[in-house]
């Protein structure tokens, strides 16, 4: 941060002209990307103001009126008797129930896997990392194929329980604790006749709230934007996170498939509005999260 | 509980052996094996048997009768194998070339040409879309590639497209799949680009610029170097990712009223084999290929990098 004034003077040492020219590049590569990034959230927002017909005819980036976002949002609700709160329904039980066994598997997992010592530990780390940097639409069809086998197809579990194999988030705990947590301190407690779950309780357990807020962002975020899995194992629409309910309002949105959607109230200016309402929850972590995301991301370059 | 039988069973004949020689850590091996039994079950139950169930699939035929690597060529000789692994290969191509490129440009940008308040605003915008990954962002995009409504319709029509089928055509899919991703994913990275470069030491790009060094240079030689570890890490998770490609193109597709090919990539041509023909052991087939891309990305990344530190010790 103090570099920052030291900087302009610096730059007086090249030539005036290419000097332009590299503000220049600066400038229009910023600028192009800034249209980029924020012109189809702009968009977005402005969207359900306006009514269907408005969105063909007014300027994109115009405003319609906000009685039109009340209009949008009785169609979106009388859509199928307001299937639309069962899918946010469905969307938090789903993120909500394996966010609990998430942080409930992988919190003991990571501080074992950083802080005691057995046989097969080696194997279980690096198992864990080959499946976390796999990306996990890897797995989505054998998984289906798997469940099908046992007969949990259509049930909720089909959907919790894969949620909740989450070893990214072990990785993350484990690097918390192998480099926030002296093993030292615990040998001390050890020898003052503290049981091993006394020590993860006791000592490690208050220690980890910075990692069981990243775990929780991470995981939160990846489950209630899958689509894949849930797309796959859940056949009927009562069951749907809002996600593959996106889906399915698309399907009924006439001006992309007119055969399914005539006589419907789903139009484009709903189809927004049901975004915005689909994204809400993960917009409002992202707003807190930009830090998380990096020291999750950089997590172990601290070491290596 | 099976993680936990087998784990007292392999601990029993460890005890007494010599190599134990960090006697008082000896008695945490129960406890570890407690610690991480509910992982190691759902590690079991939805990492590793579901991809040696896919195995067995893809080696054995409709009646459970060993097929040996029949459904492979079966699959490899499907006409639609080739041009979904090669859609999938173009857009790859694209993607990382873009995503780096612009990633690391943009990334030492923000760290050395702007005041720090205004390029966390920069990086709080480009971020943002992420919150919109999934299907969100598909839907946007839709709109977005719409003559009618896009508020670059300008441009799509300076471009020779005045509908949305006219856009949609099988030659630009590449195109507007890097361009979804990047919209979701390249904020993301931009910030986490600059967290690295931001670890870098002041004193080092100091001295670069005492030596004359310009702001291009110090990027080029300093630390675009200095972060190459990050730069492969990126390459490999957007490759590994990138192959899976499957929400993009299936809503696409469906939002083209059929007009674009239903297998366009890969995990859609194992989504059709499974659902559409109820062939799951050539949809296990290319299951596997698909695996073992992300396993071999995922190899090198643990083995090669160094970025993952298996022991801390």
């Amino acid at each position: 941060m103090t570099t920052s004034s030291t900087r302009l003077p610096s730059m007086r040492s090249t030539g005036k002209a290419s000097r332009f020219v590299s503000i220049l590049i600066v400038v229009l590569i910023l600028a192009l990307l800034l249209v980029f990034f924020v012109l189809p959230v702009i968009w977005l927002v402005l969207a359900p103001t306006k009514t269907a017909g408005e969105l063909l005819s007014q300027s994109p980036l115009s405003f319609g009126a906000f009685s039109n976002i009340g209009l949008a949002w009785s169609h979106l609700v009388s859509f199928e008797n307001g299937i639309l709160f069962v899918w946010l329904k469905n969307s938090a039980i789903y993120s909500g129930g394996s966010l609990i066994l998430t942080l409930a598997t992988s919190i003991p997992a990571g501080y074992a896997l950083a802080l005691t010592r057995f046989r097969g530990r080696k194997v279980l780390l690096t198992i864990t990392l080959l499946v976390m940097i796999m990306p996990s639409a890897a797995l989505v069809l054998p998984l289906f194929l798997e469940l099908n086998l046992f007969g949990l197809i259509g049930t909720v579990w089909s959907i919790i329980l894969p949620f909740s194999f989450f070893p990214f988030g072990v990785y993350l705990v484990y690097i918390y604790f192998a480099t926030s947590l002296p093993s030292e301190m615990l040998e001390a407690a050890r020898i003052d006749g503290a049981t091993e779950w006394q020590l993860f309780t006791k000592i490690a357990l208050p220690l980890a709230k910075p990692v069981v807020a990243l775990v929780a962002f991470f995981s939160f975020v990846g489950n209630w934007n899958n689509f894949f899995l849930p797309y796959l194992v859940l056949p009927s629409s009562d069951q749907f996170p809002i996600q593959v309910g996106l889906n399915q309002l698309l399907s009924s949105t006439p001006s992309f498939n007119p055969v399914a959607g005539a006589g419907l109230d789903i139009q484009s200016p709903e189809l927004a509005l049901s975004i915005i309402i689909a994204i809400l929850p993960v917009l409002v972590v992202f707003l807190f999260s930009q830090r998380a995301l990096v020291s999750g991301m950089l997590a172990g370059s601290t070491k290596g | 509980m099976t993680a936990l039988e087998t784990g007292g069973r392999l601990t029993a004949p460890a005890a007494p052996s010599p190599a134990r020689r960090r006697t008082p850590r000896r008695r945490t091996g129960l406890a570890g094996y407690l610690f991480v039994a509910g992982y190691a079950i759902l590690l079991v139950a939805f990492g590793i048997f579901p991809t040696i169930y896919a195995v067995y699939l893809a080696l054995t035929n409709d009646r459970g009768q060993f097929a040996g690597l029949n459904q492979f060529i079966k699959v490899i000789q499907d006409y639609r194998f080739g041009p979904a692994f090669t859609n999938i290969l173009i857009y790859l191509v694209l993607w990382l070339v873009i995503l780096i490129t612009l990633t690391v440009v943009v990334a030492v940008i923000l760290r050395s040409r702007l005041r720090p308040g205004l390029s966390s605003v920069f990086r709080f915008l480009f971020y943002i879309p992420g919150a919109l990954a999934g299907v969100a962002s598909v839907l946007v995009w839709l709109f977005m590639l719409d003559p009618g409504v896009s508020p670059v319709s300008g441009l799509l029509n300076a471009l020779g497209y005045s509908t949305f089928s006219e856009v949609i055509a099988p030659q630009n899919l590449p195109v507007i799949f890097v361009f979804i991703a990047f919209w979701t994913g390249a904020g993301g990275w931009i910030v986490v680009m600059y967290g690295a470069l931001n670890n870098i030491p002041d004193e080092i790009l100091e001295a670069a610029r005492v030596d004359g060094a310009g702001p291009w240079k110090s990027a080029w030689f300093i630390q675009i170097p200095m972060i190459r570890k990050w730069i492969a890490y990126m390459t490999i998770l957007a490759f590994a990712a990138g192959t899976q490609l499957f929400v993009e193109p299936q809503l696409l597709q469906s939002a083209s009223l059929g007009r674009l090919n239903p297998t366009w990539s890969p995990n859609q041509l194992a989504y059709v084999l499974a659902f559409q023909f109820g062939d799951f052991n050539g949809a296990a087939a290319v299951s596997i290929f698909l695996l073992v891309i992300g396993l071999v990305g995922a190899g090198i990344l643990v083995t090669r990098s160094g970025l993952f530190k298996a022991d801390s010790e």
